[in-house]
This record gives structure tokens, sequence and C-alpha cells, in this order.
């Protein structure tokens, strides 16, 4: 083939991925957008609104105008972004929609009580004005969730990898798992403020406890179907048993680890929101729950963004952990 | 028969296998067995299913003990699996969350000798022409990669014995032959004394020096053929010749004549 022709070629190739070129679903989310900013300033908001000069919607849609045009602009010259941006597109343009919805219900019209419904405008500004609390709450939160997962993985690990490899710590403690584990871990709530001295050590008893069941269980029945065949071969390469526990068992068995931690991070969720109800005087739960008997319902929405995102985060992060560690497997499952 | 070889020599004295089925019946898996395998020596184990092929080769290799008997590893009596034994399934087994490097690497590390031995893992890497391969996963191996990535794993241990267990089963003719000859050149260069089950006459005739011939019920040894058949020069066998051909209708006689030939699973 000569020179020329294969130039043609490669040239033909990049035609469709130019690496300046424009999509027209990059701009969709700068119309959404628009359209949002459009109701907002053009229709009055409704003659009985409570509140109805406050301006952090506006200011978020303006800041959102900004980034969608930024984003825009560069989807123009990097293939990456373009490719990415333009797949979400269609759905970040439809939020703005949805949220003119909403703010047309809400504010403009007036369709729903404004106690329980209040303006987005409203919700938003709890974010401004009680930036610091929720701050202190999401640090709260964090703070328990983390002690309760780590300590409920230390000891799940444990119990899953001696009750999958040794036969005598089957027969003892995996009734004990039978029985213990099913139990909702809210269940214990009466007896954890009883034992522990304090609320949030019973905060963390809870979340440990649903967590060690789901490690456990994912862990033991992980390493129990290891297939015999890796441990023959890892015995004539002259692994003793410890180094066919460590170097074979666990991480064949480390996608049913990943699984039960996944199902862990859930049902820690739940604990948490349930303990911090409870006892606590801080956190996202207690947060939302104390604004509730407020009465102030912007609050509370704003607090269940929070505990939406802050959820969304921590699940995002256990993925790519995971996506990173188990790449050796064929055919993973994405979410 | 590779010479000047010292170590390698298997002896199985008396060796008797029962299992228990789920019924609790006792089911003979080897009737006694009673063979000496020299050092540098390539057996093939052949005969249908049932015939214990396989138990021998996994009492050998330690993974089982015999019910009656014992069996010796250069008068050392084998009691568990050992890295001397060497092992490679026809499924490649090959250990899924390491890549090619590290699966190779896998015997010395836990042995503690990788660090004098890093050499090794590229030189075996590099003798079943796997060389750029080292960084990939299990799965993105052919069938013939991946059981050339497990004979490199087995024999960088410098095992004094390689147990094959129907080792190029699942791969197509062409890749099966290339992976004969290969094997026979691991085979010269290096001594290892190797025992090989397989239920394909053609390869246990192109490469052995003895065959035990092995039918079933009762599991057993029927006979033992020597292959006296001059080697060319990739150290096989001329496929076509009439020494060739004899011999196999040879074997396939002793199999018929025990009147099982239904379950062999070929036609001449």
């Amino acid at each position: 083939m000569s020179k020329a022709s294969a130039l043609t070629i490669r040239e033909k190739e990049v035609g469709t991925h130019r690496k300046v070129d424009f999509q027209v679903r990059t701009i969709l989310p700068i119309f959404g957008v628009s359209i949002a900013l459009a109701t907002d300033a053009l229709i009055p908001a409704h003659a009985n609104l409570k509140y109805a000069n406050l301006p952090h919607y506006r200011y978020f849609l303006y800041g959102a105008l900004g980034v969608t045009l930024l984003l825009a602009l560069v989807a123009l010259l990097s293939e990456k972004l373009r490719e990415k941006y333009s797949y979400r597109g269609a759905f970040i343009g439809g939020t703005f929609l949805f949220l003119t919805l909403l703010n047309l219900i809400t504010a403009k019209w007036l369709l729903l009580p404004q106690l329980y419904f209040p303006s987005i405008a409203r919700i938003f500004n709890v974010f401004f004005e009680d930036s610091k609390l929720i701050l202190t709450c999401i640090e709260s939160s964090l703070l328990l969730l983390v002690k309760g997962i780590l300590i409920g993985f230390i000891i799940g690990l444990s119990c899953g990898i001696a009750v999958g490899w040794s036969k005598k710590a089957n027969y003892w403690i995996y009734p004990l798992i039978r029985i213990l584990g099913p139990i909702p871990s809210s269940t214990w709530t009466p007896l954890a403020l009883v034992v522990f001295p304090t609320a949030k050590g019973a905060a963390i008893f809870l979340i440990a406890f649903g967590v060690w069941f789901q490690i456990t269980i994912l862990t033991a029945s992980g390493i129990q179907s290891v297939k015999k065949a890796y441990f023959e071969v890892a015995s004539t390469l002259g692994a003793n048993d410890l180094q066919n526990l460590f170097k074979i068992a666990v991480p064949a068995a480390s996608p049913s680890i990943f699984l039960g931690f996944f199902n862990a991070t859930c049902s820690s969720f739940v604990a948490l929101m349930a303990a911090e109800m409870i006892g606590c005087k801080s956190g996202l739960g207690w947060y939302v729950n104390w604004q509730k008997t407020m009465l102030s319902y912007p609050n509370v929405y704003a607090g269940l963004i929070v505990v939406a995102v802050f959820c969304y985060l921590l699940v995002t992060l256990q993925f790519k952990v995971r996506d990173r560690l188990l790449s050796w497997q064929e055919g993973v499952v994405k979410w | 028969m590779v010479e000047n070889v010292k170590t390698g020599a298997i002896s199985a004295k008396n060796v008797r296998k029962e299992f228990t089925d789920p019924n609790g019946d006792t089911v003979v898996a080897l009737e006694r067995v009673d063979v000496d395998i020299k050092p540098g020596e390539f057996i093939c184990l052949i005969g249908p299913s049932g015939c214990g092929k396989s138990t021998l080769l996994r009492l050998i290799a330690g993974l089982t003990e015999p019910t009656e008997g014992n069996l010796y590893l250069d008068g050392t009596e084998i009691k568990k699996p050992s890295y001397e034994r060497g092992l490679v399934f026809q499924d490649p087994t090959l250990f899924p969350w390491l890549n090619i490097y590290e699966n190779v690497a896998f015997g010395l590390k836990t042995r503690h000798v990788f660090k004098d031995k890093k050499k090794d893992v590229e030189e075996f890497i590099k003798l079943v022409k796997l060389e750029g391969f080292e960084k990939s996963l299990p799965h993105h191996l052919s069938g013939g990669m991946a059981q050339r990535a497990g004979l490199a794993r087995a024999l960088v241990n410098h095992p004094k014995v390689l147990l094959l267990d129907e080792p190029f089963g699942a791969l197509d003719a062409f890749t099966r032959m290339n992976m004969q000859d290969e094997l026979l050149r691991i085979w010269k260069e290096r001594g290892t004394t190797m025992i090989m089950v397989t239920h394909d006459v053609d390869e246990a005739v192109y490469l052995s020096d003895r065959i035990f011939v092995m039918t079933p019920r009762p599991a057993k040894i029927e006979a033992i053929v020597n292959v006296e058949i001059g080697r060319n020069e990739t150290y096989g066998r001329k496929r076509d010749s009439g020494d060739f051909l004899n011999l196999r209708s040879k074997i396939l006689r002793i199999l018929d004549y025990t009147g099982k030939a239904a379950e062999i699973e070929y036609t001449i």
C-alpha cells in the first residue's frame, strides 16, 4: 500500500472522531438552564408566596448557565469530554426543565401548601444560611459511619474467613450468625442504649452490627465456593495452608467480599439514619428529624438533598475502588 | 528417555485406592499398582474414563493418599503435595487475579526464593514463548497460551517430576501438535521426568518412552508398552511410519481385548 492511500485511510478513521467538533447535544443543558432562568425571571411569583425575594435559586441558575456555557466550549476542543457530555446533555437539560416545573408549581402558581412544599429558592437558601450546622452534621455522620463500617468490616472479615475456612469455626460460629444476623440492627437499639455509655457509641454499634453480618456471610460463602483446583495447583507450587488461605482463598473470594461490602454500605445508611434519629444530637439523620419537628420543611428538604449526595458519593467512591481492585474479573458487572 | 538425569524417580509399591461414594459404598478407584519410573523418563497413562489414570496422577502429586501401599520420589515417601512434583491440569487453572508474570512467579514467592530467582521467571516465560504478555491477565490469553503459562508456572520451580492431566485435551488439533513439540523440547532441555494422562493414543505414541495402558472395572494397569520407535530432530516420532501405526493398533487392541473399546473416544 502506498503512503498516500495509507494516509487517506487514517484521515477517514479520524474523520468520525475529529479533535475539534461540535455536538448539538452539548448545548441542550444551556437550553434547559435558559428556560429555567426565563421562567424564574419573567413569571412573577404568586401574590401569597412568603419569602418571595430570596435570590439563591436565581444565583444558582446564573452559576449553572456559566458552567454549561464553559462545558459546551471545552467540549468543542476536548474529544473525551465531548463524548461524555453529549451523552449526558439531554438528561442535564431535562433536570433543569424539572426544576422549572417545580418552580412553577410551588413559587409561581402556589398549587401546593407552602408550609410542606416550599419554593426552591427557600430550600437553596438553607444551604447558605444553615451551612455551618450542615457541615458539622456531615462531619459527625461521616465519622460515625466510618467508625461503624471499619469495626464491622474488620470483625466481619475475620468471622467470614474463619467460618469459610475452618470446620471448627463453622461449627461454633455459623449457628450464631444464622440466629443473630437477620435481626434488623435497629431492633438492638434499646439494648445498645443501655450497654453503651454514649449515644454515639450505641450508633457505632448498630452500624457495625449490620455491616458485620453482611460481610461475614458473603466472605464465608465466597471462600467456600473457591474452585478446589486452585488450592490443588497452589499446593503443588509449594503453598502451605496459610498461603492457600491468604494468597488463594481471600483473593478468589474478593468479588463476593466486595458484594458484601456494597450491601453493608447500603444497610449502614439505614442504620446511621435510624441511630441518629434516636439518641444523637448531631448528624444528618438528626438534622432532618429535628427540622421536621420544628416544621421547617425547607431545611428538611435541604437535609434530604445532602443525605442523597452524601450516600451517592460514598457509593461511587466504593465502586471506583472496586473497579480498580477487581479489574481482573472477566465481564465485571458495572453499576 | 533423557540420559544422565539423577533425580525424578517415582516408584509405587502395592498402591491401591478406594473411595466411598455418596451412597456409602466402596468403589475401587485403582487396583494394585506396582511400577517404577526412571529419572528423566516420559510416561503416558492411557485408557478410557474410569480406568484410574487421573487417580494415579493425583496419588503421585500427593493430593490424595493411597488406601494401601506407598509411593516414593527418589526413595522418599510421598505424603503431601510439593513443588518437586509440579502439576498441570487440562484447564490451565491460572489464578485470574494475577497477571501472567505473577502467575509464573507464584511458586517462587510462596517458597520465599523469588528475590534470588527473578531471572528464572523471565527465562521460563521466554521458554514458553510468552514474552510481551507478562502484564496480561489470564482471561485475555488464548487456550494454548494459557496452557503454556501454566507449564511455565509449574516449571519455574524446577520440579523433578511434571504431572500432566490431559494438558492438551481442550486445544485444537494444530495447537495440540505444536504444544507436544514444545513439551518435548522442554523435556530434553531440562530432563524432567514427565508423567502424562491422555486418552489420545497418537499423542501417547508420539511422546512417550513407555505407555501404561489402563482399563476400567477393575481400574488397573493392563499392560506396559515400551515405545521403541526412533525419535526425530524434534524428539517426536514420524506419525505416519509403519512402526507408529502398528504400535497404535497394538495399544488399541489391548484396550479392545478387554471389551471396553466402545468407551474409547475415537475411531480407527
